[in-house]
C-alpha cells in the first residue's frame, strides 16, 4: 500500500500569473501535500518563469515534446476513446492532422524520418477565445505526460483538465480523482455552455472519486449532473498564513471603508453592494466603498452608483494584483461577499486573516465552514446594509468577530484540508487494487 | 454695407493625469503637466503661432480694414504663460493693431452659469482682469462657454453690465427667423446677441476638408460668393467656430490657411460686407427683436443643448458632487485649493464622459485622451474625492452625524455570530 502516494495533477494556472480563486487553491493544496509527505508533478499548459520551482515539481505543457510515431504512443492510441472537444477530434493521431487545422499552433516539429514526427504546442494558458483548443492540445500532451511519469494517481482541477485528466487515466490506467471548485452553474447562472457543461460531466462520471469545495458544489453535481452522491467527498479550502506585511493604510485615512473583492459579475452579486451602499450613507455620508475587480457588470456597476448619486462615496479601483489587494484590505473596516452563487469563496478568508470582520452571503460555500462571520441572505439589501451600519458603529463588536475570524483562519491550514485529500487518494488506489486482485 | 463677424473660441483644459484610487490621499497633483505642455506645442505649432500670424499680416494689408473677435479662456492663458510664452506674444501683436477684440468669459471655461451665479461671476471677473493683464483691453463682449445661453444666463450677464453676447443661432429656438440680425434678449433689451450662422460657419470649421462634399475644394472666392448671397434684407453674417479649425482640426494641407488669406481680399473687395468686431456690430446694428430662449441651447454637437456635458447619470453625479463643495471652498482662504477648484470646474471633463455614441460619439473622441467615458469619469472622481477630502480638512468640516435609527441595531443583532454580542 503506497502511503505516500506519487501525484500526477493537472491544473490551468499557478501563482503567481493567476486570474482567480483556482490558482490560489491549488497553491495551497499543492504545498499541504507536499507537507504532508505526497509526491505532487503539477501539470500547467504554460509556465511564465515566476513560478518558485525550487518547492514545486511544475511542468509546463507547452515545454512537452509529443512523440507521436513511437511504437508506445501509437500503442496508447489504440487505448484511448476519442473524445470530441468544441470541433476538433482528440487525440490526432499524428501533428500533421494539427497543422491541418489552423488554431493549433505547433511550435515545433521535427522529422526524424519518415515515420516519426514529434511536436511542440503553444499554449497561451489564458481563458481566451481559442479555450477550447487549448483545452484539446492539453489533452494530447497528457498522454504524452502520463507516459512518461511515474505516478499512482491523477488529479484535475476544474473542466478545462477534464479532457487530459481522461486520456491520461486511460493511457495509464490509474484511478483519477476530480477537483470541482465551481461548476458552469456557478460561471454563468441559468445561461450554461453545453460543451462545457458536458466536459464536467464527462469529468464527473470518468473520475473514480470526486472532491468538491462544498456541499453547496456537491448538491449542484447531484442534482444537475446526475452524479451519485456516493463517490462525491467534500474538502473545504482552506487559507495560506496572512503575508508577512501589511501596509499602513495611506488612502483615506480618518474614513471607514467596506469593500467588495471579486470579479464584478453577476453570481458575486455586485449590484447589491452598491445599493447597500447607498443605504448606508443615508446613515453614515462619510463611509467609503471600494469596489475591486473586473467583470462584465462592471460598467452596470459604475452607472448605477452614479444613478445612486454615490459616486463620491464608491470606489472602483479596476483588477488589484497581490500587493494592492493586500494593501485594500489593510485599510478594510468591513469586507462583504454577497454572492448570488460561490461554491466556495476564498476572498473573505483572506480579509480575514488580515483582521477584517467579514459580511458573507448564506448562498456561498464559505458560509458552511465559517463562525466568526455574519451571514445574510444576498438578496436581503435591508440585511447587508444595516450589518454594514452595525459593524461600522461598534467597534468592539467589531473588534471581536474581527479577532474570532482571525483565530479562526489561522485554524484552517491547507495543512488539515490536504491530509483528507491523501486519504481520497489512498483509498482510491486501494479500491482500484483490490478490484483488480 | 452689411457686417461679417469673425469670433474664435481659443481653449485647452487643464487635462487630469491617470488618477487611481490609491492616490486618494497620497497625491494632490491632479493635472498631466507632459500631456497638456506638449498639447498645447503641438497646437502652437501647427495653429496659434502660424494663423495668428497670418491674422497680422492680414490687419497690416488691409488697413484696418479686416477685424476679428477672440475668446480665451483663463485656463488656456494660463497654459500659455507656462508653456507658450511664444503665443502669447504673438496673441499681444493682434491686440496691439486695434482690430483685435478680446471676449469675456469664464476663466475655467466652466459651465458655472448653469449652477452658481456667484462662482459665474467670479470667474468671469478672473478671467477679464487675465485679459486686460496681458491685452491692455477690457472685454465688453460676453460670450459663455460653448456658446450655452438661456434667459437667465443672459440677464445674469446683463446685470454684469455686459451689453454685448454671443451664443448659437441654433434652430429650434430660431424657427423660420434667420440668424442674421441682431438681436437682443427678451426682457433686456440693451443686451444685443448676436448669433452663430451655424451653416456657414461650419462650412469652414467641419466640412472644409471633407473630400466627399460637393462643395470640395472650398474657394475663399466662393465662400465669399455664398456670404453674399443672403437676402437683400439680412444684415450681419456670423462665423464663430474654434480657432484650433486652423491647422489642428483641419490640417494645412487642407489648403485652409490659404483659404483664410485669400477671404478678406474677397470679402473686402469683391462683396456688400465689411468685417466688423462683435461690439461693433451690436454698436452699428438695430436689434430686429428680442429673442426669447427658455431652454438652455450650445453650439456642441448636432442636439445644440447641453447634453454633451451633463444629461447622463455620470455627468451629473460628477457635477453636482463639485459644486456640492462650493460652499466650502468659499470659505477657505488656500490658493492652491482655490487654483484647483476652478481648474476641476472646466467643461471639457464632462464632456469626455459624454455616452452619446450616435452621431456625434466620432467628435467626442477626437476631443478625448481617455479611453472610454467610464474610464474619465472614475478618474475625475478619484481626483475629486481628494480635493473633497483636502476641502473638508481646510475649512475643518467635522463627520456629520446621524441618528441611527434603532431598528437597524435590531435587525443587526439578529445577524451576529454565537458568542459576539451588542450592548
Amino acid at each position: 500500500m503506497a502511503l505516500q502516494p506519487k501525484v500526477l495533477m493537472f491544473g490551468w494556472e499557478f501563482p503567481p500569473e493567476i486570474s482567480g480563486g483556482l490558482g490560489t487553491a491549488c497553491y495551497g493544496l499543492v504545498s499541504g501535500l507536499i507537507e504532508n509527505g505526497v509526491d505532487v508533478t503539477f501539470v500547467v499548459p504554460k509556465l511564465y518563469g515566476s513560478e518558485e520551482t525550487d518547492k514545486f515539481r511544475l511542468v509546463g505543457a507547452s515545454d512537452v515534446e509529443v512523440n507521436f510515431s513511437t511504437s508506445k504512443f501509437q500503442k496508447n492510441l489504440e487505448k484511448v476513446n476519442y473524445m470530441q472537444i468544441h470541433s476538433h477530434i482528440i487525440p490526432y493521431a499524428s501533428p500533421q492532422e494539427f497543422m491541418d487545422r489552423e488554431e493549433f499552433d505547433i511550435d515545433s516539429i521535427s522529422k526524424v524520418d519518415s515515420n516519426f514526427s514529434s511536436a511542440k504546442f503553444q499554449f497561451g494558458g489564458r481563458y481566451g477565445k481559442s479555450l477550447l483548443s487549448e483545452v484539446s492540445k492539453y489533452a494530447v500532451v497528457a498522454m504524452q505526460i502520463a507516459q512518461d511519469q511515474d505516478f499512482d494517481v491523477i488529479h484535475a482541477h476544474d473542466w478545462l483538465t477534464f479532457p487530459a485528466a481522461i486520456m491520461a487515466k486511460e493511457v495509464s490506467g490509474k484511478p483519477l480523482v476530480v477537483h470541482v471548485h465551481a461548476t458552469e452553474f456557478d460561471r454563468s447562472g441559468e445561461s450554461v455552455n453545453q460543451e462545457v457543461y458536458d466536459l464536467e460531466r464527462r469529468g464527473c462520471e470518468a473520475a473514480d472519486r470526486i472532491i468538491c469545495v462544498s456541499r453547496l458544489t456537491r448538491r449542484i453535481l447531484m442534482n444537475r449532473y446526475g452524479i451519485d452522491g456516493r463517490k462525491i467527498s467534500v474538502v473545504h479550502n482552506a487559507v495560506v498564513p496572512k503575508p508577512a506585511i501589511i501596509y499602513p493604510k495611506r488612502n483615506l485615512i480618518d474614513k471607514k471603508i467596506v469593500t467588495f473583492l471579486g470579479r464584478i459579475t453577476f453570481q458575486k452579486g455586485p449590484d447589491y453592494f452598491v445599493d447597500a451602499a447607498r443605504k448606508v450613507l443615508d446613515v453614515m455620508p462619510d463611509t467609503h466603498f471600494v469596489m475591486a475587480g473586473n467583470g462584465d457588470m462592471f460598467l452596470k456597476c459604475v452607472e448605477r452608483a452614479a444613478e445612486l448619486r454615490i459616486s463620491n462615496r464608491f470606489h472602483f479601483t479596476g483588477f488589484l494584483n497581490y500587493f494592492e489587494t493586500n494593501n485594500l484590505f489593510g485599510m478594510t473596516d468591513v469586507y462583504v461577499m454577497p454572492s448570488v452563487s460561490e461554491p466556495f469563496g476564498i476572498t473573505p478568508l483572506e480579509a480575514m486573516r488580515t483582521g477584517v470582520p467579514v459580511i458573507i452571503s448564506k448562498q456561498s460555500g464559505v458560509a458552511e465552514v465559517l463562525k466568526n462571520s455574519i451571514k445574510v441572505d444576498f438578496w436581503d439589501v435591508n440585511a447587508l446594509s444595516d450589518t454594514i451600519i452595525g459593524l461600522l458603529k461598534n467597534e468592539e463588536v467589531s473588534k471581536k468577530l474581527a479577532a474570532d475570524g482571525t483565530h479562526e483562519v489561522n485554524e484552517m491550514k491547507w495543512e488539515y484540508a490536504s491530509l483528507k485529500v491523501r486519504e481520497i487518494y489512498n483509498k482510491t488506489i486501494n479500491r482500484r487494487r483490490s478490484v483488480r486482485n | 454695407m452689411k457686417k461679417l463677424c469673425f469670433y474664435f473660441q481659443v481653449h485647452q483644459p487643464f487635462r487630469l493625469k491617470n488618477y487611481r484610487f490609491f492616490d486618494i490621499s497620497v497625491d494632490n497633483q491632479y493635472f498631466d503637466e507632459k500631456k497638456n505642455h506638449d498639447i498645447m506645442r503641438k497646437v502652437a505649432h501647427k495653429c496659434y503661432l502660424p494663423m495668428n500670424q497670418l491674422l497680422l499680416e492680414q490687419i497690416q494689408a488691409h488697413n484696418g480694414n479686416f477685424k476679428v473677435a477672440f475668446s480665451i479662456s483663463g485656463v488656456c492663458i494660463e497654459q500659455f504663460e507656462l508653456y507658450a510664452q511664444d503665443v502669447l506674444e504673438s496673441f499681444k501683436r493682434l491686440a496691439d493693431t486695434g482690430c483685435v477684440e478680446f471676449i469675456a468669459e469664464t476663466y475655467g471655461h466652466s459651465l458655472s452659469a448653469l449652477k452658481s451665479p456667484e462662482e459665474f461671476k467670479k470667474q468671469v471677473a478672473k478671467q477679464t482682469a487675465k485679459i486686460e493683464q496681458h491685452f491692455g483691453q477690457t472685454p465688453k463682449t460676453f460670450r459663455n462657454t460653448e456658446l450655452i445661453y438661456n434667459n437667465y444666463i443672459g440677464s445674469i450677464v446683463q446685470d454684469m453690465g455686459y451689453k454685448t453676447m454671443i451664443t448659437e443661432g441654433a434652430d429650434h429656438v430660431m424657427g423660420w427667423r434667420s440668424p442674421n440680425f441682431l438681436y437682443s434678449h427678451c426682457q433686456h433689451p440693451d443686451l444685443k446677441l448676436l448669433l452663430k450662422n451655424y451653416k456657414l460657419s461650419d462650412d469652414i470649421a467641419f466640412r472644409f476638408s471633407e473630400r466627399s462634399w460637393e462643395s470640395w475644394p472650398l474657394k475663399s472666392e466662393t465662400f465669399a460668393h455664398w456670404v453674399d448671397s443672403i437676402p437683400w434684407n439680412e444684415e450681419i453674417v456670423n462665423l464663430f467656430m474654434d480657432y484650433e479649425t486652423f491647422g489642428e482640426h483641419q490640417w494645412e494641407d487642407s489648403g485652409i490657411f490659404d483659404f483664410m488669406r485669400e477671404l478678406p481680399n474677397q470679402i473686402i473687395n469683391h462683396s456688400q460686407f465689411d468685417f466688423v468686431t462683435p461690439s461693433e456690430a451690436a454698436k452699428e446694428l438695430k436689434p430686429i427683436s428680442g429673442i426669447d430662449i427658455h431652454s438652455t441651447i450650445s453650439w456642441a454637437d448636432a442636439e445644440r443643448d447641453l447634453t454633451a456635458w451633463l444629461g447622463n447619470p455620470m455627468q451629473d453625479d460628477a457635477f453636482d458632487s463639485i459644486y456640492a463643495l462650493e460652499y466650502l471652498v468659499n470659505k477657505i482662504d488656500d490658493d492652491k485649493i482655490k487654483d484647483d477648484w476652478v481648474k476641476l470646474q472646466t467643461s471639457d471633463h464632462f464632456y469626455y464622459m459624454c455616452t452619446k455614441f450616435w452621431s456625434d460619439g466620432d467628435v467626442h473622441k477626437y476631443f478625448s485622451h481617455y479611453d472610454s467615458p467610464y474610464e474619465a469619469f472614475l478618474n475625475y472622481m478619484n481626483v475629486l474625492t481628494d480635493f473633497e477630502e483636502r476641502v473638508r480638512n481646510a475649512a475643518g468640516v467635522d463627520e456629520e452625524y446621524r441618528e441611527v435609527h434603532p431598528g437597524i441595531l435590531e435587525n443587526f443583532k439578529k445577524f451576529l455570530p454565537e458568542g459576539v454580542e451588542l450592548n
